[in-house]
């Protein structure tokens, strides 16, 4: 038995997590169109590589991975494609992005898909690049490509994997369920991951509010030595992956760090699947299960969605109740968005669509004076300050936000929760850290301007002075030809003379 | 001689005072000829902040020059560019009141580059010499580009064009620039009920 530590802070909200049903995955119709953004990740939008007329397969590559931290697109099924334009995408803006909108014919017909023959006899490299290809990122709700996380080629390797379960936000129940149904998929998928970082350890994270999937990992981790099933008490942000590696080995990612700096990679379960589809199958990631949940609607429940399928068909299909819904929110209650534009379409990251009614998850109340309680800093589960964040943010003091550790925040939400004056600190941090970042974009951006117009200078000034020399050793010539007699301009006006005289002298 | 010094304590502490001073003295004005500080370090540090546009509008022909103006006493509220912020960094550095933006110089405005409407361009390369960041390409005769990574948004380029075909457009905007506004905070001001403004009407209160 393995020893379970604790994190700093942390809440438990409500979790209504049976409300969907978890273990039991709802297949749906084919819709008629799907809208697939080209960034649907962390990183560099995919490049288009299909026109408007053009006929589709399912499987096809649509948009091609874009610069070394970008992943492709694939069409989920057959059709044609209708349109390559801004559309409204998922993202907490609610602004528009390209998108590539496929009409589907209804045949489902695919590529043909070629998977290894054998995985381990294939080179480490080919293998990464086969999940680039397949356009897998994080399945989670960041969107990262995976291919980056298992490409670093750092000094200390990776020694333990951890396959993260927790899934500790209420509502949502979507790992939970791949977990039910396909635990021998993610253990498979969970081998490769290790063979290809190097890991000797696999740990299987489940939060104890998931016994079925926690019994069903057990089952299918038989298979396994190296993969062991740690069950730990249910706390919201435990997820988090700094939080995990916590509570699993008393240990802190460094301040500014990933997980692989003390050599650990975390992956989640619905991603570990999708690797071993695209490498045992030849599958890429088209499509996913999504909590579809809340109160608003008649059949909530989990859903194996294709990519681009338009919200508004997943919550006709659960029986969408317009009239008690209060708002649409994208992810969980407390990390999500809500959804502006009902024609939004589920995109790798949509790991929930929930629609509360008004009674369910109130509207957020007034803000109101911070009284220093501190009730922030104990529910912090990364151990910062949030008060004093909360005080930096308002007075954009970049500076001391760095200072504080901003940039650890994992804007989980638990300090906004407990706050009794109803601040939404979170709002502070995200809006402060989009502006540290751009700030820094700035820096590098006006620091490349420097440099490039003190080297304009430079070079004007190096022309002047070239010219200047040029001039002075024209003249430095022209000035050693007259003193030495053979001007050429006195030669010709002697040689006019002598014709004058010769002239006047045959006359 | 010495006796004298002894007698009277005062000149030996005078005496004492003045050979420190020479020792002193000398030491230091060693330290300052050897150790010296080559160029202006306080212009190099207020260059870092200026926003490097190199555009211009506070009267000095790029940021170095008006560095240079600013660690010579001159004010530091002629950087539209850089706005409000550049004057909280540069008050902060030189430990001065922040002033609000000279408007004489200009307007905080959206940063933009330029962008060249390519058919209408007949290759002049009068843009190219104006460009003070070497961000346009292009030849005589040849159509001109904007490298919009390097682009300051300086629009020194604009007004020497013969034909009009450059225009300033946004350089921000999209989902990857986008990030969470501060939250409103209109309802913190607030706090008691009796603070909100009264929802009836004058008239109504009077009644």
């Amino acid at each position: 038995m393995r020893q379970i530590f604790d994190i700093h802070g942390g809440i438990h909200p409500p979790e209504r997590k049976e409300l969907a049903d978890p273990g039991y995955v709802h297949e749906m119709p084919l819709p008629s169109k799907l809208v697939l953004p080209i960034s649907q990740h962390i990183g560099a939008p995919a490049r288009p590589v299909v026109e408007v007329g053009e006929a589709v397969k399912g499987g096809q590559m649509i948009a091609e991975a874009q610069g070394p931290v970008s992943v492709p697109v694939h069409a989920p099924s057959s059709g044609t494609v209708t349109a390559i334009e801004s559309r409204a995408v998922p993202h907490a803006s609610g602004l528009t992005a390209t998108c590539i909108e496929i009409s589907l014919d209804g045949s489902d017909s695919w590529i043909d898909l070629k998977g290894l023959e054998d995985w381990r006899e294939t080179p480490k490299p080919e293998l990464v690049e086969r999940v680039r290809q397949a356009g897998i990122a994080g399945l989670g709700g960041a969107g990262f490509p995976t291919a980056i996380k298992l490409a670093s080629d750092r000094e200390l390797g990776i020694h333990t994997l951890i396959i993260n379960g927790t899934e500790c936000e209420p509502y949502i129940s979507a790992d939970d369920t791949v977990m039910q149904c396909c635990a021998r998929e993610i253990v498979e998928g969970a081998e490769i991951l290790a063979h290809m970082v190097g890991a000797q350890n696999i740990i299987l994270a489940v939060e104890d509010n998931k016994p079925e999937a926690a019994e069903a990992m057990e089952n299918a981790a038989q298979a396994l030595e190296i993969a062991d099933v740690v069950t730990f008490p249910t706390k919201y942000p435990s997820g988090g992956e700094k939080q995990l590696i916590e509570i699993l080995f008393d240990m802190q990612v460094p301040s500014g760090g990933i997980p692989a700096d003390i050599g650990i990679l975390c992956q989640n379960p619905s991603t570990a699947v999708a690797v071993r589809d695209a490498l045992i199958d030849g599958k890429p990631l088209t499509d996913r299960i999504t909590t579809v949940t809340g109160m608003s609607l008649k059949k909530p429940g989990n859903r194996r969605v294709m990519l681009g399928t338009p919200i508004r068909e997943l919550l006709n299909e659960a029986a969408f109740d317009a009239q008690t819904a209060d708002r649409v929110i994208h992810g969980g209650p407390m990390m999500g968005f809500a959804v502006t534009d009902l024609d939004m379409p589920v995109v790798k990251i949509t790991n929930c669509i929930l629609a509360p009614t008004r009674t369910e998850i109130p509207s957020p109340q007034p803000q109101q004076a911070c009284i220093r309680c501190g009730m922030c800093a104990e529910a912090c589960p990364a151990s910062l300050l949030p008060q004093q964040l909360y005080w930096y943010a308002r007075a954009k003091d970049n500076e001391q936000l760095e200072r504080h550790n901003l940039l650890d925040c994992i804007e989980c939400g638990a300090c906004a929760y407990v706050c009794p004056s109803h601040i939404p600190l979170v709002q502070y941090y995200r809006s402060a850290k989009g502006a540290i970042r751009e700030a820094a974009n700035e820096k590098v951006r006006s620091d490349n301007s420097r440099l490039r117009f003190e080297a304009r200078q430079e070079r004007l000034e190096r022309e002047a002075a070239a010219k200047e020399a040029k001039r002075a050793a024209r003249k430095a010539a022209a000035e050693a030809r007259a003193k030495s007699g053979d001007d050429p301009v006195q030669a010709a006006i002697e040689r006019a003379k002598a014709k004058k005289v010769s002239q006047e002298a045959e006359q | 001689m010495i006796e004298m010094v002894l007698a009277n304590p005062i000149l030996l502490a005078l005496a004492a005072l003045v050979g420190m001073a020479i020792v002193f003295g000398a030491l230091l004005g060693f330290a300052a000829v050897r150790f010296e500080v080559e160029g202006n370090p306080l212009s190099d540090q207020i260059n870092t902040i200026l926003p490097q546009t190199q555009c211009g509008q506070c009267g000095y022909p790029g940021c170095r020059p008006y560095a240079e103006a600013i660690a010579e006493g001159d004010s530091i509220n002629k950087c539209p560019p850089g706005g409000e912020d550049t004057i909280q960094a540069l008050a902060n550095l030189l430990d001065v009141e922040p002033e609000p933006l000279d408007a004489e110089h200009g307007i905080e405005a959206e940063p933009t580059v330029a962008f060249i409407r390519e058919d209408e361009c007949i290759g002049c390369t009068k843009c190219i010499q104006a460009c003070p960041v070497d961000a346009i390409l292009g030849a005589a005769k040849q159509m001109h580009t904007v490298i919009i990574d390097e682009c300051t948004g300086c629009d020194l380029c604009v007004e020497p064009c013969p034909v009009d075909c450059i225009d300033m457009i946004p350089r921000k905007g999209g989902i990857q620039h986008w990030y969470w506004p501060l939250p409103n905070e209109a309802a913190s001001d607030n706090i008691i009920a009796t603070d909100r403004p009264s929802e009836n009407t004058p008239e109504q209160a009077a009644a």
